[in-house]
C-alpha cells in the first residue's frame, strides 16, 4: 500500500466515522421531524435531545475531518470535486448550519412556539443534510466529477445520485432509530423503546428494499461501482445484508443493543463497501488516488497528525461514549426529570 | 473559465462576511472555558455565586459554542468553494495546521459535550478539570488557524518552480515568520474580546440596579481577564507590525497612509487618500517611523514602492487599523485606570459613569477585533497570497455566487439575532424563576401530562 493508498484509507476512515455518528444524529432529525405534534412527540424529542445533545458536535467534525484530509492529500482532487458539486455542497452547508443552531436554540427556547420554530428547523434540515451527501457520494460513484462542461446541475442529478440521496436518509433513518430504541430501553423507557424499534424496523427493511432496487440504476449508471461491488466489494455487500437481517431479528425480539451493533456493521460495510468497490480512484472514471497525491513530506505530516490523534481526541471521543452510555448518565439527564426536580 | 468582477467581489464579501461573523463566536469558543474555569473553581471552594455563574455561562458557551462550531464548518466549506485556486495549488504546504485544527476542534467539542452534560454526574473535581482540554485546544485551534493566515501574508515551505509548487515543507509553511505574532495577537483578543463583552452583560445589569454579589463577581472576572489581554495587546501588535516593513511593505504602506517612503516619516492619524493626497489627517512629524519602524531616522515604505495594481485600498487599511489601536488604547487606559482606583480604595462599580463605559466597551471591543481583522485581510489585497497568488485567479469559476451571498447574508442575520434573543430570554428566566436548569419546551409541560411521565420515569 503506497502512502497515497493510505492516506485515502484514513480519509476514507472519517467517512465511515461520519456516516455512523452523525448519520445517527442526522436520523434522530428525521425522526424528530416524524414524532407528532408537540404534545404526542414530546417523549421522542426529549429522548432524541438526551441521546445526541452531548456527541452531536463531536460528531459532525469528523465531517470537517474528511475535508482537510482530502485538500491537503489530495488537493487538485478536492478543488475539482467541490467546484463541480458546487450547488448540493451549499446546500450541505445550508443543512448543517440550520441544523445545528435550531438544536442548540431549542434546547434553549422561551416558549413553546420558538421551540417548534427551532425544531422543525433542526429537523427538516436533518433530512436535507444527509440526502444531498448522498447525492454527492453518488455523484462521485458514477464519474460525474469532475464535470468538465461545467454542469453545476447535471453532475449530481444522475440516477445514481437520487439512489445515494433516498438512501443515505433511510440508512440515518434506521441507524438513529435502532441508537434511539436501545438508549431509551436502557434508561428503562419500554413504551418509547418499542415505538423506535417499530420505526428502526420500517426504515430498516425501507432500506434493504432500496437497497436491492437500486442495483438496477447502479448497473445502467454506475458501471465502475457496479463492477466493484460485484467482486471485490461483495464480500462487504454480503456482511452488509447479514448484519442488517441480523439487526432487524433482534429489533424484534426487542433486542436494542445488540440490533445497535448490527445496524453499525450493516451502515459500515456497506459504505466500506462503496470506497473498496471504486479502489483506486479518487473520483471515480476521472482521478486515481496516486495521481491525485500531494507533497510527499505533507502526507507523512497527516500521517503523523492522525497518530496524534489516536492519542488525544480518540481517548477523549471514547470517555464521552462511555460516559453517555452509562445508565446513571441517562435517566438523570431526562429532561423530564430535570422538570420535575426544579417545579417552576 | 474565469469568474466576473462582480462574482469575484461577491465571493470576497461572503467570505468576509462568514468570517466577521465566526471570529467573534470563536473568541468565545477559545477564551470562555478559562473564564468559566474561574468562576467553577471558586464555586467549588464554597462560593455559591460563582457556582452559579459557572453554570449559567456553560449553558450559555453551549448556545454560542453550537453556532460557532457550524459556522466554522461553513468556513471550511468555503475554502474549497470560493477559492478552489488556493486550495488545488496550495492544500497540501498549509494543509497540516488545518489538520492540527480538525484534532483541537475534536478535543474542544468532545470535552464541551462532557462538560455540559457533566454537571452533577461527574465528581466535581474532574468536572472542572474537563474544562482544562477545552483551554489548550482553544489555544491549538488559535495557533492553527492564524497559522494559515500567517503564511498568507508571510509564505514559506515551497518553492515555484516554472508555476509548480515544489519542495513542500509543512512545517515551514506552519512555523513562518508571521505566525507566533499573529497567534499571540488573536488569542489575546480573544480573552479581550470576551472579557470586555461579559463584563458589559454584568455592567448593563448593574446600570439596571441588580447590584447583588453575581453581578459584581461576573464584571470583576471578566474584566480582570479584559484589563490583562488589553494591556498585553498594544505590546503584541506593535511586535506583529514590526515584520511588515521588511515582508509587507504593501500593507504597512496602506496601514500608516504613507504615500512616499522616507525616513523620519510622520504619524498620520485619521484622514483620506484622495488622488494620491492625504486629506484631512493629523501630522505628527517622525513619530511612524518610531512607531513602525522602532527609531525615528528609519525608513518607512510608502505606497510609491508598490505597483499601483498591487495596492491595497489604504483608505480602508488606514482607518479600520485605526480604529482598533485606538480602541484598544483607550481600554487600556480606562481598565488600567479602574484597578488603580479600586488598589487607591475607591469602588469604580459604584459610579455610573464607569458602569457605561464598561458597558460600551463590550461592543467596542468586538469593533476592534473586526477592524484589526479587517486591517490584516484588506491589508493583504490584491493577494490572497502575498506577492505568490492573487485574489481574482484563486475564486471559483462558479457564477452566481451573490446567490449564495444573499442566503448568508439572511441567515446569519437570523443566527444572530436569534442566538442573542435566546441568551437574552435565557437571562431573563433565569432571574425571574432563580433556577438555572431550564426545563426544555419540546412539549406541553410534561409535569402536566401523566402520558409523558409514564414514559419518562426510569
Amino acid at each position: 500500500m503506497s502512502l497515497a493508498d493510505f492516506c485515502a484509507a484514513l480519509m476514507f476512515f472519517g467517512v465511515v466515522a461520519y456516516a455512523i455518528f452523525a448519520g445517527a444524529d442526522f436520523g434522530s432529525g428525521v425522526w424528530d421531524l416524524l414524532a407528532g405534534d408537540a404534545h404526542k412527540g414530546a417523549a421522542m424529542r426529549a429522548q432524541i435531545d438526551q441521546s445526541i445533545g452531548p456527541v452531536w458536535e463531536a460528531n459532525h467534525v469528523w465531517l470537517i475531518y474528511v475535508f482537510v484530509f482530502m485538500w491537503t492529500a489530495f488537493p487538485t482532487a478536492f478543488a475539482s470535486m467541490i467546484t463541480t458539486l458546487f450547488v448540493p455542497w451549499l446546500f450541505v452547508a445550508l443543512g448543517i448550519v440550520l441544523r445545528g443552531s435550531g438544536f442548540a436554540f431549542r434546547k434553549f427556547a422561551a416558549t413553546m412556539e420558538q421551540a417548534r420554530l427551532f425544531g422543525a428547523t433542526f429537523a427538516a434540515s436533518s433530512v436535507i443534510t444527509p440526502f444531498f451527501l448522498g447525492m454527492i457520494a453518488g455523484a462521485i460513484a458514477s464519474g460525474r466529477v469532475p464535470d468538465e462542461s461545467g454542469g453545476l446541475w447535471s453532475s449530481w442529478t444522475g440516477p445514481t445520485s437520487w439512489v445515494g440521496g433516498v438512501l443515505a436518509v433511510l440508512t440515518c433513518s434506521f441507524l438513529a432509530a435502532t441508537f434511539l430504541a436501545a438508549d431509551a430501553s436502557r434508561a428503562g423507557r419500554t413504551a418509547l423503546a418499542e415505538e423506535c424499534g417499530r420505526r428502526a424496523l420500517v426504515s430498516g427493511v425501507l432500506s434493504g428494499a432500496v437497497a436491492l432496487i437500486a442495483i438496477y440504476p447502479i448497473e445502467s449508471d454506475a458501471d465502475h461501482l457496479a463492477d466493484g461491488l460485484q467482486s471485490r466489494a461483495a464480500p462487504l455487500v454480503v456482511i452488509s445484508a447479514v448484519a442488517g437481517l441480523f439487526a432487524l431479528v433482534r429489533l424484534r425480539s426487542h433486542r436494542y443493543a445488540r440490533a445497535r451493533v448490527g445496524a453499525v456493521v450493516a451502515v459500515a460495510s456497506v459504505v466500506i463497501g462503496w470506497g473498496v468497490a471504486q479502489y483506486p480512484d479518487l473520483l471515480v472514471d476521472h482521478v486515481e488516488i496516486a495521481d491525485a497525491a500531494g507533497a510527499r513530506s505533507t502526507l507523512i505530516g497527516l500521517i503523523i497528525v492522525f497518530g496524534i490523534a489516536t492519542v488525544t481526541a480518540v481517548p477523549a471521543m471514547v470517555w464521552l461514549f462511555v460516559l453517555v452510555n452509562r445508565t446513571d448518565w441517562s435517566p438523570k439527564a431526562s429532561v423530564l426529570e430535570q422538570a420535575a426536580e426544579h417545579p417552576g | 473559465m474565469l469568474a466576473t468582477a462582480s462574482d469575484l467581489m461577491a465571493a470576497r464579501y461572503q467570505m468576509a462576511l462568514s468570517l466577521g461573523f465566526h471570529i467573534v463566536l470563536s473568541c468565545f469558543g477559545v477564551a470562555f472555558p478559562a473564564f468559566i474555569y474561574v468562576v467553577h473553581r471558586r464555586g467549588l471552594r464554597g462560593d455559591a455565586e460563582a457556582l452559579t455563574l459557572a453554570k449559567r455561562w456553560s449553558k450559555v458557551s453551549a448556545v454560542l459554542f453550537a453556532v460557532g462550531a457550524v459556522s466554522g464548518t461553513v468556513l471550511s466549506f468555503e475554502m474549497g468553494l470560493l477559492w478552489p485556486g488556493l486550495m488545488s495549488k496550495y492544500g497540501d504546504v498549509i494543509g497540516l495546521p488545518f489538520a492540527l485544527e480538525g484534532i483541537a476542534f475534536f478535543v474542544e467539542a468532545i470535552f464541551m459535550g462532557i462538560y455540559l452534560y457533566g454537571w452533577n454526574r461527574l465528581p466535581p473535581k474532574v468536572h472542572l478539570n474537563t474544562l482544562i482540554p477545552m483551554m489548550v485546544s482553544g489555544f491549538v485551534g488559535t495557533f492553527c488557524v492564524v497559522a494559515v493566515n500567517a503564511w498568507m501574508n508571510s509564505p514559506a515551505g515551497f518553492r515555484l518552480v516554472n508555476g509548480e509548487v515544489t519542495d513542500v515543507d509543512p512545517l515551514a509553511a506552519m512555523f513562518n515568520n508571521a505566525t507566533w505574532t499573529q497567534v499571540a495577537h488573536m488569542f489575546v483578543a480573544a480573552y479581550f474580546v470576551v472579557g470586555f463583552v461579559v463584563a458589559a452583560v454584568y455592567a448593563g445589569g448593574m446600570l439596571r440596579g441588580r447590584r447583588d454579589r453575581l453581578h459584581r463577581v461576573g464584571f470583576t472576572t471578566a474584566f480582570a481577564f479584559a484589563t490583562i489581554a488589553a494591556l498585553m495587546q498594544p505590546l503584541i501588535g506593535h511586535v506583529a507590525g514590526m515584520r511588515l516593513a521588511e515582508h509587507q511593505p504593501s500593507k504597512l504602506a496602506a496601514m500608516e497612509l504613507a504615500t512616499t517612503t522616507e525616513d523620519h516619516a510622520p504619524l498620520i492619524i485619521g484622514g483620506v487618500l484622495i488622488d494620491g493626497e492625504v486629506r484631512g489627517g493629523i501630522e505628527i512629524p517622525w513619530l511612524g517611523s518610531f512607531l513602525a519602524r522602532g527609531w525615528f531616522d528609519r525608513v518607512l515604505p510608502g505606497l510609491d514602492q508598490v505597483p499601483e495594481a498591487d495596492q491595497p485600498p489604504a483608505n480602508v487599511v488606514h482607518n479600520s487599523f485605526q480604529i482598533m489601536v485606538g480602541i484598544g488604547t483607550g481600554l487600556a487606559l480606562f481598565s488600567t485606570w479602574f484597578w488603580w482606583r479600586r488598589r487607591r480604595g475607591h469602588d469604580p462599580i459604584a459610579s455610573k459613569r464607569v458602569l457605561q463605559i464598561a458597558l460600551v466597551a463590550g461592543p467596542l471591543a468586538v469593533v476592534a477585533l473586526e477592524a484589526g481583522w479587517t486591517t490584516t485581510e484588506v491589508g493583504r489585497q490584491p493577494w490572497i497570497v502575498q506577492d505568490v497568488l492573487r485574489v481574482k485567479d484563486a475564486v471559483t469559476p462558479n457564477g452566481g455566487i451573490w446567490i449564495s451571498l444573499s442566503v448568508i447574508v439572511v441567515v446569519y442575520a437570523a443566527l444572530g439575532v436569534i442566538a442573542t434573543r435566546v441568551v437574552r430570554s435565557m437571562s431573563r428566566r433565569w432571574r425571574e424563576n432563580g433556577e438555572i436548569d431550564l426545563p426544555t419546551p419540546y412539549g406541553p409541560s410534561p409535569l402536566e401530562t401523566h402520558e409523558s411521565e409514564e414514559v419518562g420515569a426510569p
